[in-house]
């Protein structure tokens, strides 16, 4: 008699599988686990974790979990200060994180966060079958079927939460030369060694100050110039934690920065050389290099999804979704995790819904309500509110909310206004309130200018027209007892609130 | 789906670029961002701050004014600038006809955009005294 396989969900029929165990997978699994949606979750690694179990290569988070906040540990509002515990409904399953880390930053290590993220699964007991490999994807009428190394799953629905993680270097001549950063080796090997790296967003200054004290000189490169997280008040552009590269360049200490595109690298006797093309009319130039390394990306692991008809755009080929995340070409493949950078939202003042675990945790659970309720026909509670306690409400979520606080711009609070009066809609894509239809209703979100300064944003619909109501910020970011924020968001409700 | 080199040849394509030498065009490919949108879509919204700078690359849109259809935008057409420029919210909407894709510059990037490109800020001025002259014969 052969072995028996104790791991769950077989290959077969199912209303809907989940493929991926890094965050986005297990939080949608879990939330969906919550409502009751008959699933299977499927992972080719052996272990929780996703990309959390290998990078950041010099094993530190840039997403921090502040073991002392000003609201206490556990409590919905401690969520917007721990950006890496998964969310969830009981007190045990949440905020995990900063019980495993060791006091020496409030930036988790990579092994901590990994260590968090296997807790999770292990406190929520949420099965996954590990070690089962999606390898390819067809239609069977109505159904998907996914071709996996144990055998085929048949569904209805699919929710792809693999990562932004194929390793990608753009086409140039002597490619074959240039490593990429995920083949980045232990920092001592590079003692003494000419860095060229191509790349300067953040994954290129990570390596930069990860092995500032070993290279002896590092000269990172792209076309475009860098910019500071700091400068763009966003979490778009080099994070904090990497800037000490930059100071070294303009200190004169062996760290070069160039806008410039590679026009190719080639072997010269025992060193390459690389070619740059200045893109700001600065000189072009032949650089000798010990080490070539990409820090140019990753793009998403669809296979064969675009085949089926899968749209993609952008640079890291991510999926074209709706504002709820499902395919926007292809119904019923639904995305989560990272990947949900390919629902950017409205935008505003330049400003994406993060594709971070901060952010895309949240997602994951309105994902999972909007599965439930779409195709399994499961009624989530929406609590009726006093009109007047409307105002009010609102502004209690705009100082609080960590869904508004981790997603700027991009989640928001709806209030529905139905023949009974006020309910609460929950949190909602914004995107999806101010573009869809439906009863009138207001949404407040937060929104940061490129100052950074950051203020409440009510978007109320009125027989389908929606309008933009900016309120005031607020020094401390205390919105609850604003007039102006009352005043101005009852005039914009008058008529609703009855 | 577009690799940066192929978003460089498209760029060269375009009116609004033809001015560029590729260094510079694939400084410009890099600086903005790639976006898709299926039939339907709001890309600018009337009334709403915060907007900003699209190039088309593929399909039309539509421009809407309180639900009503002015006008239609074809490959190669830019819009939402007068809103960044003047900075004010949007006077219509911009609405995917079908699948779209644009490349953007946010709204508070424009102007550093614009200075670090002359040739391009040229070309758009051009553009938009070619929609002056249009919206004079018609208003004659």
């Amino acid at each position: 008699m052969g072995e028996v396989d104790a791991r769950p969900f077989p290959p077969g029929d199912y209303p809907l599988v989940v493929v991926g165990s890094g965050p986005g997978g297990i939080q949608v699994s879990y939330s969906l686990r919550r409502l009751g949606v008959d699933h299977a979750l499927i992972s080719a690694d052996e272990a929780p974790g996703g990309m959390f179990r290998r990078f950041p290569f010099f094993q530190r988070l840039l997403s921090w979990t502040k073991p002392y906040a000003p609201v206490p540990r556990g409590s919905r509002a401690y969520e917007r200060y721990d950006w890496n515990s998964l969310i969830g409904e009981e007190p045990s399953h949440r905020a995990i994180q900063p019980e495993f880390m060791d006091g020496t930053s409030e930036f988790p290590s990579r092994p901590e966060m990994e260590a968090q993220l296997a807790e999770f699964v292990r406190r929520a007991a949420l099965p996954i079958r590990y070690g089962c490999l999606w390898e390819a994807t067809r239609r069977d009428g109505d159904r998907f079927v996914l071709e996996t190394s144990d055998g085929e799953y048949r569904c209805g629905l699919v929710v792809f939460a693999v990562g932004v993680a194929e390793p990608f270097t753009p086409e140039m001549p002597g490619r074959e030369l240039v490593a990429h950063y995920v083949d980045t080796r232990d920092p001592e090997t590079y003692a003494g060694r000419r860095l060229f790296i191509v790349g300067k967003q953040n994954s290129g200054f990570e390596l930069a100050s990860g092995l500032l004290h070993w290279a002896s000189r590092i000269v990172l490169a792209s076309p475009r110039p860098a910019k500071l997280s700091v400068e763009t008040n966003s979490l778009a552009g080099i994070r904090a934690r990497y800037v000490q590269p930059i100071e070294d360049r303009f200190m004169g200490g062996g760290v070069y920065i160039l806008n410039a595109s590679i026009e190719g690298v080639e072997r010269a006797g025992d060193v390459l050389r690389v070619r740059t093309r200045a893109t700001d009319g600065g000189m072009d130039l032949a650089i000798e290099a010990d080490e070539v390394i990409a820090a140019t990306g990753f793009v998403a692991p669809l296979r064969d999804l675009p085949a089926l008809g899968v749209a993609t755009f952008g640079p890291s080929r991510l999926p074209a979704q709706t504002p709820y995340w499902e395919s926007a070409s292809l119904a019923g493949i639904y995305f989560a995790g990272t990947i949900n950078m390919g629902s950017p939202g409205l935008k505003k003042n330049g400003v994406a819904g993060t594709g971070a675990v901060h952010g895309t945790r949240f997602n994951a659970r309105i994902l999972a309500r909007e599965i439930a309720e779409r195709h399994f026909g499961v009624v989530a509670p929406r609590p009726a509110l006093a009109p007047r306690d409307v105002v009010g409400y609102l502004l209690e979520e705009a100082t609080d909310a960590p869904e508004l606080w981790n997603q700027k711009g991009y989640l928001a609070r709806a209030v529905l206004f139905g023949a009974d009066g006020p309910y609460d809609e929950g949190i909602v894509p914004l995107q999806a309130f101010v573009d869809g239809s439906g009863p009138d209703g207001v949404a407040i979100g937060l929104e940061g200018d490129s100052e950074g300064v950051i203020r409440p944003a009510a978007y109320v619909r009125r027989k389908g027209a929606v309008s933009e109501v900016m309120l005031d910020p607020d020094p401390l970011n205390e919105f609850r007892g604003s007039s102006d924020g009352r005043a101005r968001l009852t005039a914009a409700l008058e008529g609703l609130l009855r | 789906m577009a690799g940066t080199e192929e978003l460089i040849d498209e760029l060269s394509d375009l009116a609004l670029f033809a001015d560029l030498a590729r260094p510079e065009l694939a400084g410009v490919a890099h600086t903005l961002e790639e976006e898709w949108y299926a039939d339907g879509q709001r890309i600018l919204r009337e009334g709403f701050s915060g907007t900003g700078f699209y190039i088309l690359l593929e399909g039309e849109v539509a421009v809407r004014i309180e639900g009503q259809e002015r006008a239609r935008l074809r490959r190669g057409a830019f819009f939402g600038e007068a809103a960044i420029l003047l900075g004010e919210p949007p006077g219509a909407d911009v609405v995917a006809a079908g699948r779209v894709r644009v490349v953007h510059v946010a709204g508070p990037a424009l102007h550093e955009f614009l200075m670090r490109h002359p040739n391009v800020m040229f070309r758009m001025l051009q553009e938009q005294t070619r929609r002056l002259r249009s919206a004079n014969r018609w208003a004659r």
